[in-house]
């Protein structure tokens, strides 16, 4: 499988590639791992005229912590975030979920910019942005700006951001010490997008859970904030009753397509036992 | 359609040729370099049987421009033998574990082995299995792929290979 042509351009600044984005067609594509692009790329799904190479750019690469937030940029990729002592310290479901990403060698070239910014709902940070309260920061010709994960995504391969913005960052409050996180994915197999899949970052106080926030992959054309999941478990124990209600409450949002990972039904139930699951592994660590 | 020279070090040679943007490296290192060691299997970054070592990192050659390797080290099996032929210790486990029937993964899994073994000198067969999970192996079930690994990591750590018992 050949790609179409185009022209390759690595420019050695951000403001470069903004100057390059800025004057050539406006079908150019910025490449980051080029592990979602080059198949697709491959399989004439998409055929820009021009690609940009982000992987020059030294102020697209690494993890900090920055008023408060946490930090990652860009061009970060999921070997680099496994691997990342601060975020295994401030985020450790980031760990968690970049490990159950594709396989090694795409871990080594897959970015989380990219992860999160292509819009595909089969990818994984997403729904574990949106748990977080990330917000992405876009720069472009007019200037910076950030939107939050939870409003980013408007459809498949669909997002608010301009055609000639690059995100450069994903940034979020460290979720306090001792808070409960997991990252229940549900595959057929390693290297596989998943069936369904839940993220969960809580805090517990006085054996009951204070706050909760939940993501769901893949269970429709985008990630999915799961708000009313996650509140049907605030203030409670997490009881059987409201581990039910949670999952009622994700089935209940999930949109799910019938594909080889299952029918509609079979996959907007695994939105809801994923989510129970990651509800139940999160509160027993926030608890041990 | 302009062009583009790409320069990398592979197998610790310089070398260089005119390729078109779109070239992917598996078809660079194959059909400009002529060495035909790294093999396409699937063409979808599914297989691993393209694995190359890249800077350090183990990358599915199909899946990657050559013009995004430019300036970079490369190795490929044809560099893991030495200059006198002698068989480097993963060759020689993969030959002395039966690691291969078909051989057409061996390659990739060669090189992949290659990079795991450098992050992780000792490695628990969990590990082996976890770090080759990129690598499609159709005939061999793997067991013995993990066998020639362990068997290697002892060589690489001086130690003998005494086999699990089943």
């Amino acid at each position: 499988m050949i790609p179409g042509t185009f022209d390759y351009h690595r420019p050695a600044s951000l403001s470069d590639a903004i100057g390059l984005l800025s004057k050539l067609d406006s079908d150019a594509r910025v490449i980051a791992g080029g592990h979602s692009l080059i198949p697709m790329m491959k399989l004439r799904l998409a055929s820009p005229s021009h690609l940009v190479d982000l992987a020059a750019i030294a102020e697209l690469k690494g993890v900090r912590i920055d008023a408060g937030e946490v930090v990652v940029a860009a061009m970060t990729t999921q070997h680099e975030l496994i691997a990342s002592e601060l975020l295994a310290a401030h985020a450790p479901i980031i760990r968690e979920t970049a490990a159950l990403i594709a396989d090694p060698q795409v871990r080594y070239m897959g970015t989380i910019g990219g992860n999160v910014a292509n819009g595909d709902p089969g990818n994984d940070m997403p729904a574990l942005m949106m748990a977080l309260g990330a917000s992405y920061v876009l720069r472009g010709p007019g200037g910076e700006r950030r939107v939050a994960a939870r409003d980013y995504y408007q459809g498949a391969y669909t997002t608010s951001a301009l055609p000639r913005e690059i995100l450069t960052a994903v940034r979020f409050p460290a979720p306090p010490a001792g808070h409960g996180y997991a990252y229940e994915k549900l595959k057929r197999k390693v290297g596989d997008y998943a069936t369904a899949a839940a993220a969960v970052i809580l805090t517990v106080s006085g054996g009951r859970i204070a706050t909760c926030a939940i993501g769901l992959t893949n269970v429709a054309e985008t990630a999915l904030f799961a708000q009313a999941a996650a509140q049907a478990v605030v203030g409670t124990a997490l009881d059987k009753a409201s581990l039910a209600k949670a999952s009622a409450a994700a089935e209940a949002i999930a949109a799910p397509a019938a594909d080889g990972r299952g029918s509609v039904e079979y996959r907007r139930k695994m939105a809801g036992v994923t989510t129970a699951r990651a509800l139940t592994r999160a509160f027993a660590r926030a608890t041990a | 359609m302009s062009k583009c020279n790409v320069s990398v070090t592979v197998n610790g040679k310089s070398v260089s040729a005119e390729v078109e943007s779109r070239t992917l490296l598996i078809h660079y290192l194959r059909e400009n370099l002529g060495l035909t060691g790294s093999h396409i299997g699937c063409d979808t970054s599914h297989c691993g049987a393209c694995t190359v070592d890249i800077d350090g990192k183990s990358v599915k050659s199909c899946t990657i421009f050559a013009l995004q390797a430019q300036g970079a080290q490369i190795l490929t099996i044809e560099g893991m033998a030495g200059a006198d032929g002698k068989l480097h210790a993963l060759q020689e486990a993969f030959r002395e574990m039966h690691g291969l029937q078909c051989g057409y993964c061996t390659p990739g899994m060669i090189m992949r082995a290659h990079r795991l073994l450098q992050e992780n000198p000792n490695p628990s067969e969990a590990e082996i299995r976890m770090g080759i999970s990129g690598n499609l192996c159709r005939c061999t079930g793997y067991q013995n792929i993990v066998k020639a690994i362990q068997y290697a990591a002892a060589k690489l750590n001086g130690v003998d290979y005494k086999e699990a018992a089943e």
